[in-house]
């Protein structure tokens, strides 16, 4: 965005150290771990690779990794702007607690996450012996999957938008609804155009943080072939044969698939911003105009 | 900051006579081992070290390191410094042969197959035994019956159960390796979920009271006695199961490096002696020695076992055809 020259140096070490450093610390732990993962699938021949990575058991563990991955995400991402707005906006007893609370998926070892829940969702469980009487089950199948997701991923959302949504100073929504708008009209072209892109970044957050997730899946699954094998499980199921290259087919696979989603919802996240940005610098009073002219 | 050098100097001293004095009157031995044997080997370590010092005079420190037994197999092989392997699988030590940490013979080497103790897998019911489970065959109806296991690709206690269900197919009249598959499908049928290892299973089976049948180690039987109380369950010996071999091997390349070679050498042997046979027998794992295994016959009714090496030509041939990519397990469950 800003011309790399231009920058004047501040107060802390300039540009030249300041880049210096991110190259070499992301080559050393993210490039050349990648890298490597990629030379040694090299190894295997493409006929092999192939096979590897479309194998019935590879195929479904793609739909149940990504599907249960993109499920909490957007369960997250509904229910996470919810609970942003009301820590933001609503002064209530207990609020620190509550905040500190929607921290704890980020500090427990996933693996305690994984065995509680499914202790919990089991069919004598407090939660599961409920939701079996409704005929519902919940641990081991998918549906335990996108529960153990939603747990570990409902961080992000609630703390990507939380800053966000502190920036609207209230008053911006007492303009709207003076202006005439509707609730929903003021939610839907005041409230939203600003939170979209911390929006989407929280979901893409979780939802990538889902899709590698382990500790806390394997628990709840159920892990049969077909149905619950998470891909992560694969992986760790080739390894155990002593299957190195088939491993890594599977997570390169897996970093592919991750990597167009990401750029895709990233272009996403650019466009609306731009689109945002334009439409505030440009004409937000005429915005604000038809908005209200809009309103029989 | 006067203080100062005179305390660095004392922490000099007392590191240096630390490193010189530990250098010269003890040598020590890493063994690296599987995740359930931890309370063998802590009881097992202080009597090897009581024995080497009544014999050479020396002191012997024994670290253990415990996980996975493939995870572990695969540390050695990225260069963890273990003096003795002791697995719960053939595999892991074959894939460190391979590598050429361990003498390829190395199952020659000690008595037995390398294997000091054994053990085999045996089925855990509900109290009363309500769904009647005698045998195998009478987990093979599936909707009749649930059977907990862990998955039998990831784990070597599902592994375990899935060739001994094979063999028992294999061995009934007629049985070939068509109707062991047949078997075997039906009999994973019954598997409502795979746990994630084998004390996932029996926690799905004891705690969340999934199941109408647990399969998994005899020794592991004790274990939810210990934890879980002795009223709740069954423990029920099928007509025949498979044998469990837990073997143990010197790591060449470690041993000749650190110059430990006499000492892990005699750790291993040890383990055949007396104290490490009734060492494992009291932490229910079958003892070789006969006169042993007789004092405990109480805690170890007769089962007629199979090995693997007998029905199945050994690990890595069992690996490849039921557990490698496209083997049988794979193909029961793709070709539904």
């Amino acid at each position: 965005m800003f011309p790399a020259t231009a920058k004047p140096d501040g107060v802390l070490p300039g540009f030249r150290l300041g880049l210096g450093y991110t190259l070499t610390y992301l080559t050393l732990l993210v490039l050349i771990p990648l890298a490597g993962m990629i030379l040694i699938t090299g190894q295997l021949s493409w006929a092999d690779f192939w096979a590897t990575a479309t194998g019935d058991r590879a195929l479904a563990s793609y739909r149940v990794t990504f599907g249960a991955s993109f499920a909490a995400a957007a369960v997250n991402a509904l229910f996470g702007l919810i609970v942003a707005w009301v820590l933001v906006r609503y002064p209530f007893p207990g609020k620190r607690f509550v905040d500190a609370l929607v921290d704890l998926p980020f500090a427990l070892p996933t693996a305690v996450a994984g065995i509680t829940l499914a202790t919990l969702y089991a069919e004598n469980g407090w939660v599961g012996e409920q939701l079996a009487k409704l005929g519902i089950r919940i641990a081991f199948t998918p549906a335990g999957i996108v529960v153990a997701l939603i747990f570990v991923t409902l961080p992000f959302v609630v703390r990507t938008l939380q800053p966000v949504i502190e920036d609207i100073e209230p008053e911006v929504e007492e303009a709207a609804a003076s202006l005439g708008a509707s609730r929903w009209q003021t939610f839907s072209r005041v409230l939203l155009p600003g939170i979209f892109p911390a929006w989407l970044t929280g979901f893409t957050l979780a939802f990538s943080r889902a899709i590698g997730e382990f500790g806390s899946v394997i628990f709840i699954a159920g892990n049969m072939p077909l149905i619950s094998e998470i891909t992560p499980l694969l992986i760790i199921s080739k390894l155990e044969q002593y299957d190195v290259l088939g491993a890594t087919a599977l997570a390169v696979v897996m970093l592919v698939i991750s990597f167009v989603m990401l750029l895709v919802i990233n272009l996403l996240q650019w466009w609306a911003a731009n689109r945002h940005s334009k439409s505030r610098d440009g004409d937000a009073a005429a915005d604000g105009l038809a908005l209200a002219g809009a309103r029989p | 900051m006067k203080r100062l050098p005179g305390l660095l100097l004392a922490v000099g001293v007392s590191v240096g006579v630390f490193f010189v004095g530990g250098a010269h009157a003890q040598q020590n031995l890493l063994n690296v081992s599987y995740d359930v044997a931890r309370d063998v080997y802590k009881d097992y370590n202080p009597l090897f070290q009581k024995y080497w010092q009544e014999k050479t005079g020396e002191k012997v420190e024994v670290r253990q390191s415990h996980g996975g037994s493939s995870k572990q197999a695969r540390a050695v092989a990225d260069g963890l410094e273990a003096d003795v392997v002791t697995m719960n699988q053939a595999t892991d030590v074959d894939f460190l042969a391979e590598k050429g940490l361990v003498a390829t013979d190395y199952a020659k080497r000690f008595p037995d197959n390398a294997s000091p103790y054994t053990s085999t897998m045996v089925f855990i019911v509900r109290k009363g035994n309500p769904k009647g489970i005698k045998d195998w065959n009478d987990i093979a109806k599936p909707g009749a019956v649930q059977v907990i296991i862990p998955h039998p690709k990831n784990t070597g206690n599902g592994r375990y159960s899935y060739l001994a269900a094979w063999g028992y197919a294999l061995k009934q009249p007629g049985g070939n390796d068509k109707t062991a598959q047949e078997f075997v499908s039906n009999w994973l049928k019954s598997a409502p979920l795979f746990g994630s290892g084998g004390r996932d299973a029996t926690t799905t089976f004891m705690q969340r009271r999934i199941g109408d049948v647990l399969v998994t180690f005899e020794s592991e039987a004790e274990l939810i006695a210990r934890e879980f109380g002795r009223g709740d369950f069954e423990v029920v010996y099928p007509s025949q199961s498979i044998l469990a071999e837990f073997p143990v091997a010197i790591v060449e390349k470690v041993v000749d490096k650190k110059g430990t070679r006499k000492v892990a050498q005699a750790y291993l042997e040890y383990l055949w002696s007396k104290e490490g046979q009734e060492n494992a027998a009291n932490n229910y794992l079958r003892p070789r020695d006969p006169e042993v295994l007789k004092k405990h016959a109480a805690q170890f009714p007769p089962i007629k076992t199979f090995t693997v090496d007998e029905v199945f030509g050994g690990w890595s041939k069992a690996a490849a055809t039921h557990f490698k990519d496209g083997g049988t397990f794979d193909q029961i469950y793709v070709q539904k």
